[in-house]
């Protein structure tokens, strides 16, 4: 009869993993431009390292332009090679 | 032929005057050499990145252009033997990056105010 009404104080945290996907691939860029550095920002972290594939969901072919793109820019001087608290 | 664009970076010492007869320089050289010059734009003053030879801003410059191949490299020479120029990189487009260089023409063409403001986020 008890655990009928068993009540949790806290809803069950369900893994609901949100779907990766490659934001190139979905809205069908196919060139990554190294003279916009505020784009590049986004796939960086805070030192201006390069986020890694796991966590940013883009495919294999566009990771590897985007890090190329990345490097240009650099090179550039549009975007550190190395900081400290970017965004 | 094949497709090119080319960003140099030239020293914040120049005049307004110099950094024209350096642009001009290399627009000429290139016409020399038998390329095609389909676009060019000045970006102007930009805060670099990270300090260049112990500058911290730079003259901006693009030029996207036709040119054969065997071009490139006596031009690349012409940068380095440059004292005025600090930076530069040349890349060959491939068709995804012609068409984006493209639309993003048109785009700056439409907003002109997009230009400074690219300026203002260096």
């Amino acid at each position: 009869m008890a655990d009928k009404n068993v009540r949790y104080l806290n809803p069950i945290s369900i893994d609901t993993q949100k779907e990766k996907y490659c934001r190139f691939k979905k809205k069908g860029i196919k060139y990554i431009d190294y003279k916009d550095a505020s784009f590049l920002l986004m796939l960086c972290n805070e030192q201006g390292k390069i986020l890694p594939r796991r966590l940013t969901g883009t495919s294999l072919k566009y990771q590897r332009k985007v890090a190329q793109a990345i490097k240009k820019a650099r090179h550039l001087a549009l975007m550190p090679y190395v900081a400290d608290n970017l965004r | 032929m094949n497709r090119y664009e080319t960003v140099f970076i030239m020293t914040p010492v120049l005049s307004a005057e110099q950094v024209a007869e350096t642009v001009e320089k290399y627009r000429a050289y290139l016409k020399d050499n038998g390329a095609t010059i389909d676009h060019e734009e000045s970006w102007g003053l930009r805060k670099l990145a990270y300090p260049i030879q112990k500058k911290s801003s730079g003259f901006y410059q693009l030029f996207e252009f036709e040119a054969e191949a065997p071009v490139i490299l006596p031009f690349e020479t012409e940068f380095r033997r440059d004292e005025r120029i600090i930076r530069f990189l040349s890349t060959r487009m491939d068709k995804h990056h012609t068409v984006y260089a493209e639309s993003r023409r048109n785009k700056s063409s439409q907003a002109p105010t997009a230009a400074p403001e690219t300026a203002e986020e260096a």
